[in-house]
């Protein structure tokens, strides 16, 4: 067994760590750092409930191991809501009722993110294929499209208007 | 579970990674997109001594058609292939290849070389690069050798003809000419399970419409992928029409091999693959004649 000291940023914050090289990515976000925000659901890649985007791409944490997030920056569900503000998809998540009983809701919040910087203008056919490897069993995915469509929405608004971004407002 | 204890090195080249092979020998296993590999590990299915991570490798990463031919770097995304519009407009049957794999999020990481390389008979471009007639480069101790795709599958899962030491670094695909198609069809249960049955047919027509070339790889339905070498010659200097079409989709059944599980029974999974491989045909009929 091989440990590594590992350096990550996560939602701005910088880390430093020394991980076993066959610690999951996940398990060091929960277990060590605490960030229990990220959960785990299937552990083998099929669930999308530890999705966490990995320098901006979509990636199930589960699925790579935390030496391999050295040098990288992170972005987990915790660091959407900015001073006090809910992120747009939390919002959305919010308005639409998209989440009964929420153990996939980070893993689709996180997708969808993703999803929206891509592609910020997503049809529904586009939400339902991109979020195709999230499952929810509670089978609420009709909200969880709603709720990515009013956040997609919101972020376009911002991104004409930028005047919850910034202190100042406008250009 | 967690996988058991393993040494995690990275390899920055591919020198690097092939020295790194030479001192590990069979104890080393590659790490590219993991989302195969490391379920294995987890499910302690395989429990390699050392992990050598090839993700920070620069220049495994491209797609470029050059005298025709597509070279597809070995640790290539599925999701480049997917967002291409080199493949999405002249390599559909790859497009449809890599729309099928797993999922939108596993393919950001998982690559076409650890696809094929895992060489589990339920992956999707194996089936693909038999259809294509593909030529694999491997890179080893003793230089680079070339690999066509129809020598590179074992007869069991998880089985390839690399030899020790060595790595896939390249997929070379002939680019279409006047009169090629192609397409890649799979049923599944849902996204991300593996295959109930899987065809992919690639086609060449002559001006007269008679077939040139055929090839048809089938996923998931025997205990390694399967090229249908009878399906493809029944087809050659032969229009593409109903009765031609029905005869290689026979052919193509009975070269399957399925077994009975959870996804249906073999008589079914057959049936299915008769059924993919006529439609496959058939598009890749109408994609070789100018369609969609």
């Amino acid at each position: 067994m091989s440990k590594h000291t590992i350096h990550v940023t996560i939602n701005g914050t910088a880390y430093e760590s020394t991980v076993d090289s066959r610690t999951l990515l996940v398990h060091w976000l929960r277990d060590d750092l605490r960030l229990t925000g990220t959960h785990i659901g299937c552990d083998t890649s099929s669930c999308g409930a530890c999705t966490i985007l990995v320098d901006g791409k979509a990636t199930k944490s589960c699925t790579m191991f935390a030496v391999q997030a050295d040098g990288r920056e992170l972005q987990t569900v915790e660091g959407l809501e900015q001073n006090g503000q809910l992120h747009p998809l939390q919002e959305g998540f919010h308005e639409e009722h998209a989440l009964q009983c929420g153990y996939c809701t980070p893993g689709m919040m996180m997708t969808g993110l993703a999803l929206l910087q891509s592609n910020p203008n997503p049809t529904e056919e586009e939400i339902r294929v991109g979020i195709s490897g999230n499952l929810c069993r509670c089978t609420g995915y009709v909200n969880i499209v709603k709720a990515i469509q009013y956040a997609g929405k919101k972020m376009r608004e911002e991104q004409r208007s930028p005047v919850i971004a910034g202190e100042g407002g406008g250009e | 579970m967690i996988p058991d204890s393993f040494d995690y090195v990275t390899a920055n080249s591919v020198p690097e990674a092939l020295a790194l092979l030479k001192e590990h020998g069979d104890d080393a296993k590659i790490l590219a997109g993991g989302h195969s590999l490391i379920p294995l590990l987890r499910y302690r299915l395989a429990a390699p001594a050392v992990l050598i991570d090839i993700n920070h490798i620069d220049g495994l990463e491209y797609l470029q058609e050059t005298d025709g031919t597509l070279h597809i770097g070995a640790l290539t995304r599925e999701a480049e292939l997917d967002a291409s519009p080199l493949i999405r407009n002249r390599y559909p049957i790859l497009y449809e290849t890599a729309k099928n794999i797993a999922d939108p999020v596993v393919r950001n990481w998982a690559t076409v070389g650890g696809n094929l390389a895992h060489a589990d008979p339920a992956n999707d471009h194996p089936a693909t690069m038999l259809a294509l007639g593909a030529l694999l480069v491997v890179e080893g101790p003793a230089g680079k050798r070339f690999i066509p795709v129809d020598e590179f599958f074992g007869e069991n899962a998880f089985e390839t003809t690399l030899q020790a030491g060595e790595m896939l670094t390249e997929i070379r695909v002939p680019a279409p000419t006047e009169g090629c198609g192609g397409a890649y069809l799979k049923l599944e249960r849902k996204v991300g399970d593996y295959a109930i049955a899987g065809v992919a047919a690639y086609v060449r027509l002559d001006a007269a419409g008679l077939v040139t070339y055929a090839g048809i790889g089938l996923t998931n339905v025997g205990p390694a992928p399967i090229k249908a070498r009878a399906a493809e010659q029944s087809l050659l200097g032969k229009p593409l029409d109903e009765h031609t079409i029905q005869q290689a989709a026979d052919l193509a059944a009975a070269a399957s091999q399925p077994t009975s599980d959870t996804r249906g029974p073999a008589e079914y999974k057959r049936a299915m693959v008769h059924t993919l491989c006529t439609r496959a045909l058939n598009k890749a009929h109408a994609r070789a004649t100018g369609g969609a």
